[in-house]
């Protein structure tokens, strides 16, 4: 168990690199707390794996200094580290039985048989592996399979952190949530370090206490799942995080109001100080945008453009001359195509972003 | 119960009436020359199994097949070994991976009796480069036409040269196909490389080393071309062979009878054979046995 430490870490494929692009992994620093569940999320290319892997020590980082608990291990190699990792797809040893592949990770470190016996008996009831212990690995279904590369991470009493590359993406959906389940069940029992790493928001919002949003090798945002949903850092974080995701629309700052086309949203004075002339992009969650005045509120005008029932709420896609947004209403509140609508953005929820970073 | 069509058979028809030609109506003239004396064009006598019990009674023949087990044993001894090590051993990607490819491709491509006169060549003190440096650099005697032992070691040396390329390039494409997660879990496990061996690739490896061993054996057992061409079966027949032994006996001196009821056996050793090893590295196989829950 240990607090890692990522310290201005980066990382490049490429012998000298100069410019932004050259990075896989652009700069970052970011300090994770034992015993936490932590989940980095983001599109394929994102740089997520070339983290994890830096993390693992499959992959040695071109600059900055990796610290588990103050220790300097940016130069120890995977075995020596104490990172456990569980794959895209189940590795397991075919010739050995489950309880041979538990306790591997443990006689590969000369830990005595009586103390790997309890170790294996007591990760094999959590995981629901009991019954299997002595059977053949080989033979077992995928979530089976993965559940024993899990175990083999947890077995180990000495681990930093448990590191997890997108595990569920061979998983029969139906046994998706129970496996999530068992994690989350996991990490409360034992109290580890779990770094998960996801480009599926769903996973990394209900795993995660705090979630790490990565896109093009950059670190946009860590936070909860909370603080993400409501205040993201950066339009991609707005955009990637939501179903739908925020609304991002384009617009000029004048005066009092920011203007999307032609039509003014009227901003408190504070905000406008805070802004910055030119260019801007304004951001609301189709949630937070209302069909009635709440209060405190900015009104537009948009156009239905089509309505989507989706059961528990109605998602209106409207336009605003070029500008497309989505609205999420009440069921019961009858809105057809073609038709204009007066929608309220709530000061509290507007964002203001230049250059893709939030500014007030 | 599901419905059987008989139409079924129809569809294989073409393939029964190649199969008729190239293999069961071939096999059974031989069997049928197995079982009779054929005395000239018209008179021949029904013998029954006294082929079968003469050819395996034959002394010469009983050494020829101890012959052959020893040499298609060291053969596989040597090879199996050797290929699996120098693919592991070998660069994975780059211009070097390439260029080892290409060096280790190469004896693959020469003709057996080519091969065989390479060796007869490169062996001769005299002219050879091999033998020369034997004898006159090293100090050691050394001459295959004479000495039983030497002729033994220049064929078991050709054949490894012939033939480990195949186990390698077998063994290497096989690596090649363990995705790196494996490696990495290894690592990740604080595994050895003896246990990366021991458990990952070895195991990965199981079917395409089932093919070497099968290939090498079968090959190294019906091995005619190189020993005829390097020592003719000698010194003696110490080099003898059971193809070369059946050829002498077919067509140098027309034992048709004796020659087909051996064919026979001979078929059915390697069968047997390769059954045996087939058989006995399916049943590890994991795959086939999901719950070998009694070998914990």
């Amino acid at each position: 168990m240990a607090r890692i430490r990522l310290h201005d870490i980066a990382h490049s494929y490429i012998p000298n690199p100069v410019k932004p692009a050259d990075f896989a992994l652009q700069q970052l620093d970011l300090t994770w707390d034992d015993g936490g569940a932590y989940a980095l999320l983001g599109p394929s290319g994102s740089g997520k794996s070339t983290l994890l892997n830096i993390l693992s020590g499959l992959v040695r980082p071109s600059h900055g200094r990796l610290l588990f608990d103050d220790v300097d291990v940016t130069d120890t190699d995977t075995r020596s580290r104490n990172i456990a990792q569980v794959f895209q797809f189940p590795v397991i040893y075919d010739t050995m039985t489950v309880y041979e592949n538990l306790a591997f990770p443990l006689r590969n470190r000369g830990v005595g048989a009586s103390a790997t016996r309890k170790r294996v008996d007591q990760v094999a009831a959590i995981l629901d592996l009991t019954g299997d212990l002595k059977n053949r690995a080989s033979g077992l279904t995928a979530d089976t399979k993965q559940r024993i590369s899990m175990g083999r991470g947890l077995v180990r009493t000495d681990v930093a952190a448990i590191l997890f590359d997108e595990p569920l993406t061979v998983i029969d959906p139906a046994l998706k949530w129970q496996l999530r389940r068992k994690l989350k069940q996991i990490h409360h029992e034992l109290e580890v370090t779990l770094i998960y790493v996801t480009h599926d928001q769903t996973e990394a919002l209900t795993f995660a206490d705090r979630v790490v949003v990565m896109d093009r090798g950059a670190v946009l945002q860590q936070g909860t799942p909370q603080e993400l949903f409501e205040n993201p850092q950066h339009v991609f974080v707005g955009h990637f995080i939501g179903s739908p995701g925020m609304n991002l629309m384009p617009c000029k700052m004048d005066g009092s109001a920011a203007m999307i086309g032609t039509q003014r949203v009227a901003l408190p004075p504070e905000r406008i100080a805070g802004s910055r002339a030119g260019e801007m992009t304004l951001g609301i969650r189709p949630e937070f945008v209302s069909l009635f005045d709440p209060g405190d509120a900015a009104l537009l005008h948009v156009s239905v453009e089509e309505v989507e029932p989706l059961g528990g709420h109605q998602l209106i896609h409207a336009r605003l001359d070029e500008t497309r947004i989505s609205i999420k209403a009440e069921p019961e509140i009858g809105v057809a195509p073609g038709v204009r609508l007066a929608v309220w953005l709530p000061q509290a929820h507007i964002k203001l972003y230049s250059d893709g970073r939030l500014v007030v | 119960m599901k419905p059987i069509r008989h139409s079924a058979w129809f569809m294989i028809m073409p393939v029964m009436i190649v199969l008729l030609f190239t293999a069961i109506i071939p096999l059974m003239t031989v069997v049928n020359y197995s079982v009779q004396d054929i005395l000239g064009p018209t008179r021949r006598v029904f013998v029954g199994d006294e082929w079968f019990r003469d050819t395996l009674g034959d002394p010469n023949l009983q050494r020829a097949l101890l012959r052959q087990l020893i040499f298609s044993s060291c053969v596989l001894i040597i090879e199996i070994p050797l290929g699996l090590g120098l693919a592991l051993v070998m660069p994975r990607r780059g211009f070097a991976a390439s260029a080892a490819l290409v060096l280790l491709g190469m004896p693959l491509l020469i003709p057996w009796n080519v091969v065989g006169t390479i060796w007869q060549i490169f062996g001769r003190a005299d002219v050879g480069l091999g033998g020369y440096f034997m004898n006159t650099v090293l100090g050691i005697p050394y001459n295959y036409a004479l000495v039983p032992n030497d002729a033994w070691f220049t064929l078991l040396l050709l054949d490894v040269w012939h033939w480990t390329p195949l186990v390698v390039l077998l063994c290497y494409a096989g690596l090649r196909a363990i995705p790196d997660a494996f490696y990495q879990a290894a690592a990740v496990d604080g595994a050895s490389t003896w246990s990366v061996f021991r458990f990952v690739q070895l195991p990965k490896l199981r079917g395409v080393l089932t093919i070497a061993i099968l290939l090498r054996f079968m090959d190294s057992f019906v091995i005619y071309t190189e020993p005829l061409v390097l020592t003719g079966g000698g010194p003696g027949d110490t080099t003898t062979f059971l193809s070369q032994f059946l050829t002498k006996l077919a067509i140098g001196q027309f034992d048709v009878g004796p020659a087909a009821a051996f064919s026979l056996i001979y078929f059915l050793i390697i069968l047997l054979f390769s059954w045996l090893f087939y058989t006995a590295l399916a049943a590890q196989d994991p795959k086939d046995t999901p719950h070998a829950g009694e070998g914990a």
